[in-house]
């Protein structure tokens, strides 16, 4: 990767949409945009009229191909300082100071291969879905399975998009669990995500896949512990991690 | 309590959510950068060190042995880097 200065600019929200009662993507168009890696973020930077400076780490939900502009999806958390702000003050036309792409570690384009296995808890999803888009963006049939985790349904981010990406049939799987309430007559997985759930979803996608996992840390150590257990090599499993502060720095 | 770790656990992120200021530091990307922990010999990215983030500093640490890696604090002035947990550090050029 060639390392160019990264600096701060100022984005203009183009878009904001209710993904779920607590998620809303916010679509910012960067004056200098430059092509990202699917799983990188930006930080954002919000500075108060007396000076006070905050700032935050986003993912990055949009595929590299959409030239000039970026989907962030932030969940609000409670008490969060930014995503307060950012959920419930910002509109269309505001600007933001972001930087960005960062990251080298949790990224995959097509190019690196598969097969894929993604892992999601929550918002843990905005990372991995940059890198469903990218793979639906390029034409990609990389075999892929992406397990998501969410409390009910309603928590469901991008439902109807990973819907019909997979029933595209071009390769993808998506898998839902659901922690708390589950859909009338669902017969999937009603459960954490554990070993034994790890390995039939993992199974078919054999020892050279690619694993990322993305979410909680509690979810993000269980899954990884459960796909070293199904016999994944640890060089073949990247996490990132979501505090309750939402991801910072 | 045993370990002293376990309440800052549930806040506790990874080296992905430092990518920012270390970028500020180095100038070059760093998550993917490999480093060796001095303590018990763990060899990874960056990226994969275990991040609390929530203190004045940011402290990175080991995900095996625990230990602190890398310290990072800034100030209005200066950031101060105390790196004695890493064998090494890779950085990568800038781009000619």
């Amino acid at each position: 990767m060639l390392n160019r200065p990264l600096e701060w600019q100022i984005a203009t929200i183009e878009a904001i949409q209710a993904e779920t009662a607590r998620t809303k993507t916010f679509t910012l168009s960067l004056p200098a945009w430059v092509r990202h890696l699917p799983g990188q973020h930006y930080d954002l930077r919000l500075t108060a009229e007396d000076g006070y400076q905050t700032q935050r780490s986003y993912s990055i939900a949009s595929e590299p191909e959409r030239e000039g502009e970026i989907d962030l999806t932030v969940e609000s958390l409670p008490e969060g300082e930014v995503s307060g702000y950012l959920n419930e003050v910002l509109v269309p036309g505001d600007l933001v100071e972001v930087r960005g792409p960062i990251g080298g570690y949790f990224v995959w384009e097509v190019s690196r291969g598969g097969p894929l296995l993604l892992v999601a808890g929550g918002s843990g999803v905005v990372p991995l879905m940059s890198m469903l888009r990218h793979r639906r963006a390029v034409g990609s049939s990389v075999p892929a399975r992406l397990l998501y985790s969410s409390r009910t349904p309603e928590d469901v981010i991008y439902a109807d998009e990973l819907r019909s990406l997979h029933e595209d049939g071009d390769g993808l799987e998506v898998i839902h669990t659901f922690t708390r309430s589950r859909p009338t007559g669902w017969t999937g997985y009603a459960r954490r995500i554990d070993a034994a759930m790890l390995k039939e979803i993992s199974a078919p996608l054999g020892s050279r896949t690619q694993a990322f996992i993305c979410g909680p840390t509690l979810l993000v150590e269980a899954a990884a512990d459960g796909l070293v257990a199904t016999g994944l090599a640890p060089g073949r499993i990247k996490t990132e991690r979501f505090g309750t502060s939402g991801g910072t720095a | 309590m045993d370990d002293p770790l376990d309440e800052a656990r549930e806040l506790m992120l990874d080296g992905n959510s430092v990518a920012g200021i270390l970028y500020e530091i180095f100038g070059a990307e760093m998550t993917a950068s490999p480093t060796e922990c001095e303590h018990c010999g763990k060899e990874g990215e960056l990226g994969s060190l275990l991040a609390f983030v929530s203190a004045p500093g940011y402290v990175l640490r080991c995900p095996a042995c625990e230990q602190v890696i890398l310290r990072v604090v800034q100030t209005a002035d200066y950031v101060y880097l105390d790196a004695r947990g890493a064998v090494s550090l890779r950085v990568e050029r800038p781009a000619a």
